[in-house]
């Protein structure tokens, strides 16, 4: 049972994770129709500026702020260089534009950081391991990104939801060109936005410096999963990439951990392990099959 | 993704080639350089242990030279996609006339690769990947592996775990080839209960799951298999999870070299590892590769390095005996193995893969308060592979 509890923390930390770079990139995908590979890449920029200046200063704070700073700047900087000119091109010359950014984002972190990866130390005021479920020390780092993670997606709420901006923001997401129509300006929006979910995969890839290694290309792999997640959720919507990411980092983390468990029971041990370790990094995909064939929208659709 | 080192090479290849004009006849009857293609990783998690092997691979040619003999570096970056890795092959062989192969790192890209070069008539020296599967019935003429076959690690690890009294362990390996290796090659040689396994997933990073099954688990000890940037994320969340001290760890080399003890520094204190090399061998060769490789790139060498300049120097005492021929009269000049290892002892057997004695290893801060792996006694010695048997050359 606290194996069970332990897990779920687990998934809810992955959760939150995916949530703060699902959200950049489902309200970009929602209101802009730009599919952009390159977030990703904002992620990695992220977690190498804040895991350098952390390095450079010995500040965790300052470091975080950097690896904010450092993806909201390239954010805006590709936003206003080249993504601009892709609003209106069809998805593949955005997915062929955006892939040729990794690319370009890899090499270029290759070349001033080094192909080995870079460590980040966990701040003395976060590190150690508290009881919250009696018996079982669970890293306070990790709980510190959960908390983190529940601030952002109640200050988004509250964004999106309840002020002026969020309205616009939102109203753009159904209907883009009627936005335009009542004189907003779109243009100005959209770059606000952009470079809002730009910080949001920055802070994400600042905070995992100290869990993961930080390396080149760590962006690619965590994209599939956040692509996952805001199909999920329902393209261009908040509170989709929430739920979306609560459910991917739930059963990918559930599964890993239990699935070998089961099947142990109905087949011989040893395939159990390889055959479980299989079906639970397929567990999401299947979750997002399943999903689709109910909701082909997605669970919280925002275009009407 | 050429990279940068190719590009100077390819310069200096076309160097060469405006020096070869101008030489008298006699020089361009010879013929020109050997040209080596070396397919690795250089990118993403796996991209320093590629790095590692390509950088010693080129501090053994000497004047673009192994054995005395001329040669013509390519190196490609795989990225650890075996698609890619097969396009790079197919290409050096059509299109570049590239005959001797090396560097490939993971044995998934291995698989994929060597089958392609070996059916055109292609030689392939392994300077890191043994993987099962070409090591046994399916081995070939053409196909050497220098560093080890995969079982290896792990048997010695096996063996290190009963020699240090660990009665019941946790197994953890990425779901690929060279990870069911590992959890194979272990089980092989430990006499112990194993009351847990776990596959994890090659590109994975956060092991929070793992870690508290392990917890639940409780063994004496866990023996994982996570190469480079894996294995130093393992660690790290292995001491945020409060388990570093608690449940000690057997290890085969992989999982803590050179580069991950720096970068996971006092947690890995007192961890046990075994290896066919260390940084500490006290042999003419191995000094002197550590000294040159200190110096010219301003980091410890991590075994990878030692299998990318062994791998070197292996094809360089085959192009001498052979005299820059790639076909036959390599083979016969490559099996015997006449260079000196930085390994001292080294020869092949029976199917091409090494037999080389395997040692234990433990973390310890030094009196300069330098964490170094430090030797601690043979674990096995003449140690080949369980599939040499089916192996009919």
């Amino acid at each position: 049972m606290t194996l069970l509890l332990e897990q779920a923390l687990n998934g809810l930390q992955l959760g939150v994770m995916l949530f703060l770079l699902a959200a950049g990139l489902t309200l970009v995908f929602g209101i802009m129709g730009l599919i952009n590979l390159a977030h990703g890449s904002l992620y990695m920029i992220g977690a190498f500026a804040a895991a350098w200046v952390q390095g450079r200063t010995g500040s965790y704070v300052v470091g975080i702020v950097a690896g904010l700073a450092a993806a909201g700047a390239v954010g805006a900087a590709i936003e206003v260089t080249v993504l601009k000119r892709l609003y209106d091109r069809d998805h593949m010359d955005q997915v062929l534009a955006t892939f040729g950014m990794i690319l370009f984002f890899n090499e270029a972190m290759a070349m001033l950081f080094g192909r080995q990866p870079l460590m980040a130390a966990v701040p003395p005021f976060l590190s150690g391991a508290v009881e919250i479920i009696p018996g079982v020390p669970y890293p306070v780092y990790r709980l510190a990104i959960i908390v983190v993670g529940i601030l952002v997606a109640g200050g988004l709420y509250f964004l999106i939801g309840h002020t002026r901006a969020g309205m616009l923001v939102r109203a753009g997401a159904t209907n883009r060109t009627m936005v335009r129509a009542l004189g907003v300006n779109i243009r100005l929006l959209t770059s606000a936005v952009f470079a809002l979910g730009a910080m949001l995969a920055g802070l994400a890839g600042a905070m995992t410096g100290p869990l993961l290694s930080v390396q080149v290309g760590m962006g690619d792999r965590i994209l599939i999963t956040t692509f996952v997640v805001i199909v999920i959720g329902g393209i261009g919507s908040i509170r989709g990439a929430l739920a979306g990411a609560l459910l991917v980092g739930m059963v990918d983390t559930l599964a890993r951990a239990f699935l070998p468990g089961l099947l142990k029971a109905v087949m011989a041990a040893s395939n159990a392990d390889a055959v479980g370790a299989g079906l639970a990094s397929m567990a999401i995909f299947i979750l997002m099959a399943v999903v689709l064939l109910v909701r082909p929208r997605g669970l919280f659709p925002a275009h009407g | 993704m050429r990279q940068t080192i190719a590009r100077r090479s390819l310069l200096a290849g076309g160097a060469t080639f405006a020096g070869t004009l101008a030489a008298p006849a006699i020089v361009r009857a010879q013929g020109g350089a050997v040209k080596i293609g070396l397919i690795t990783t250089l990118s993403g998690p796996g991209g320093y242990l590629g790095q590692d092997i390509r950088d010693a691979f080129q501090l053994a040619m000497a004047n673009d030279s192994l054995g005395g003999v001329k040669v013509a570096l390519t190196v490609e970056d795989d990225g650890l996609k075996p698609a890619q890795a097969k396009q790079i092959a197919n290409r050096f062989l059509k299109t570049d006339g590239i005959k001797l192969f090396t560097g490939i790192v993971f044995s998934n890209v291995l698989e994929a690769v060597a089958p392609d070069i070996l059916e055109e008539g292609g030689m392939y020296v392994s300077p890191n990947a043994g993987p099962s599967t070409l090591a046994g019935k399916n081995c070939h003429r053409n196909y050497f592996v220098v560093s080890w076959q995969n079982d290896s690690l792990h048997e010695s690890a096996g063996e290190n775990a009963n020699r240090l009294g660990h009665k019941k362990m946790y197994l953890l390996a990425p779901n690929y080839p060279a990870g069911k290796d590992a959890i194979t090659g272990f089980k092989r040689f430990f006499k112990g209960e194993v009351v847990g396994e776990s596959y994890t997933k090659l590109d994975q990073t956060d092991y929070a799951p793992e870690m508290a099954q392990i917890r639940a688990a409780n063994p004496d000890a866990v023996f994982q298999f996570h190469p480079g940037g894996l294995g130093i994320a393992f660690l790290r969340q292995y001491q945020q999870a409060g388990l570093v001290g608690k449940i000690p760890m057997v290890l085969a080399a992989p999982s803590l070299d050179a580069t991950t003890l720096a970068a996971v520094g006092e947690i890995a204190v007192g961890m046990d590892v075994t290896a066919h090399w260390n940084s500490d061998f006290d042999n003419a060769a191995n000094k002197a590769f550590v000294a040159a490789f200190t110096e010219r790139f301003k980091r410890v060498p991590t075994y990878y390095a030692s299998q990318g300049y062994d791998t070197a120097l292996a094809i360089g005492a085959a192009l001498k005996g052979s005299k820059g021929d790639v076909g036959e009269a390599f083979r016969t000049a490559m099996l015997k193995a006449d260079f000196a290892s930085t390994r001292g002892k080294f020869r092949f057997g029976a199917n091409q893969h090494p037999v080389q004695d395997w040692f234990g290893l433990r973390v310890e801060k030094g009196a300069d308060g330098k964490l170094a792996l430090v030797t601690k006694g043979k674990v096995l010695s003449d140690h080949g592979d369980a599939y040499a048997a089916q192996c009919k050359i």
